[in-house]
């Protein structure tokens, strides 16, 4: 008898508070795996793209038959468009790697 | 200036939140999807079932395309799901969620998820689709999401229509136009955050919704929580998630997710001559009319011999009239028999019974919608790779 009373309360009290601070949604994103390839400059990429998105946003972009044309075309979007902080020394060196590795 | 903050909150509500939280990274297999460089991980997120993994960061998913083949409306938990930009509100507090309606109108108002919820709700079936969704066929090639057929998806949203809400707030005279911002935004501010645009008269047309439904609950998280905008028949670029902001104007907005992206060509069919670049564009807009076989996947080796072919068809709200399938690749077309009518937005299903002779066969399926609008034979081209609904071939091998 007591000890249902005490469950009662218990469960009372775990509903309330259930109430009071399920609200934060915490929602957690598994880890990210995906990694970008090895190849030139690769910090200086991993500095520079890793701040905005994941490396699977490059890797799963199409194969184009200009790669050169098609990643500087992408990188110089990334500064212009979406206001990449990317140096201008560093341009070359992305646009190297991801010719050369994608 | 980066706000990594999101992306380094721990534990914290572990407890409180285990049903959001219980999942560690997980490649639980691989899919190709048909086109070069196609190979995707399969990943389990909270809230969601095992998707196909299009980035981790922001987090994009598409549905496996085998799902529609389940029915008309595609489970909350298949839905597939695409963000722009990486800071997204993953600790929102929904009791403490304030919509905030301003601008061109008399009174403005801050609205609470109870405020919104007290007021008259209506429901609608539509479907949401990717304005990139399918990308991944174009040819040539386009940068953006590659995608396959599975950024789209059909559900029953529940909320108040964004008119009701308008009116409670008094939109002023010489309002053109209604923008909408969400939770999520850059991590950079140097990045335009994300905030579309509707004209006064569309916002206005009592179907454009403020859901926090959808199928009998809640938003999942990843699909808006605890708010979106749904726009029927238009491109999932409209259907703003986790929906705080409503600002009524009196000029035409111009920025960037609607004066640059998000647009196409402003031709007749909205395509123009694969691989060049269009002289003027305009925002895009409705859902072209597509339709699908799901019962047989591409590939797929079947029976010589009687089967009976399914899939859906959806458009940009007409509603659909026909769906005719061809089993000889295009040379004969017959009629199938469309499913429950859930309204004009939503998928329409439709099925056949055929009779396979072995061989080599491919299976076409055309829609045609209650405008007489129909699907092409060849497929349009846009730089952007949106639009897509040439009509659809399965190759199956029969013996």
């Amino acid at each position: 008898m007591q000890r249902t009373v005490l469950l009662a309360i218990t469960l009372a009290l775990a509903t309330g508070l259930a109430a009071a601070t399920a609200a934060p949604v915490n929602y957690q994103l598994p880890d990210e795996v995906a990694a970008f390839k090895p190849g030139p400059n690769l910090e200086v990429v991993k500095g520079n793209c890793s701040a905005c998105h994941s490396a699977d946003y490059i890797k799963t972009q199409p194969p184009m038959k200009d790669r050169k044309g098609f990643w500087q075309a992408e990188v110089t979007k990334m500064i212009k468009v979406y206001g990449a902080p990317i140096d201008d020394a560093d341009v070359g060196k992305i646009v190297d790697y991801l010719a050369a590795t994608y | 200036m980066f706000d990594r903050r999101d992306l380094l909150k721990g534990a914290g509500f572990a407890a409180l939140a285990a049903t959001l939280n219980s999942t560690r990274a997980s490649a639980l297999d691989t899919v190709t999807l048909p086109f070069a460089n196609g190979e995707r991980p399969l990943v389990k997120y909270p809230q969601k079932r095992a998707m196909i993994g299009l980035t981790s960061r922001p987090p994009q998913l598409e549905t496996p395309f085998a799902i529609f083949n389940d029915g008309p409306i595609t489970p909350n938990n298949a839905f597939f799901v695409r963000y722009h930009l990486s800071d997204l509100p993953y600790n929102l507090d929904p009791d403490k969620f304030t919509l905030e309606v301003k601008g061109k109108v008399d009174k403005p108002l801050k609205l609470s998820l109870k405020d919104i919820r007290k007021m008259k709700a209506t429901e609608i079936v539509a479907v949401a689709q990717c304005s990139g969704n399918s990308r991944g066929f174009f040819e040539p090639r386009v940068a953006g999401g590659q995608l396959a057929n599975g950024a789209m998806g059909c559900a029953r949203w529940r909320g108040v229509p964004l008119k009701a809400v308008l009116e409670m707030a008094g939109v002023q005279s010489g309002a053109k136009q209604v923008t909408f911002g969400g939770m999520d935004g850059p991590v950079s501010d140097k990045t335009p955050d994300f905030v579309k645009a509707l004209d006064i008269a569309h916002a206005s047309d009592g179907e454009v919704m403020l859901a926090y439904g959808m199928n009998g609950e809640d938003l999942p998280f990843l699909n808006g929580f605890p708010l979106r905008l749904i726009v029927p028949g238009y491109y999932g670029t409209y259907w703003v998630k986790h929906l705080n902001e409503i600002t009524v104007i009196d000029n035409v907005y111009d920025g960037f997710w609607m004066k640059s992206a998000y647009r196409i060509p402003d031709t007749p069919d909205n395509s123009i001559e694969p691989g060049t670049a269009p002289k003027a564009t305009i925002p895009i807009n409705r859902f072209t009319i597509r339709s699908f076989i799901t019962s047989v996947p591409d590939g797929a080796k079947l029976k010589a011999g009687r089967t009976t072919l399914r899939g859906i068809a959806f458009d940009g709200g007409k509603g659909i009239k026909e769906v005719q399938v061809s089993t000889d690749g295009g040379k004969s077309w017959v009629s199938a028999k469309l499913g429950k009518d859930l309204g004009k937005y939503a998928f329409r299903e439709w099925k056949l019974p055929v009779k396979l002779a072995a061989g080599n066969v491919e299976l076409k399926v055309r829609a045609t919608g209650n405008g007489g609008e129909t699907q092409p034979d060849t497929p349009r081209w846009n730089p952007a790779g949106y639009l897509r609904n040439v009509v659809e071939t399965v190759r199956v091998s029969v013996a």
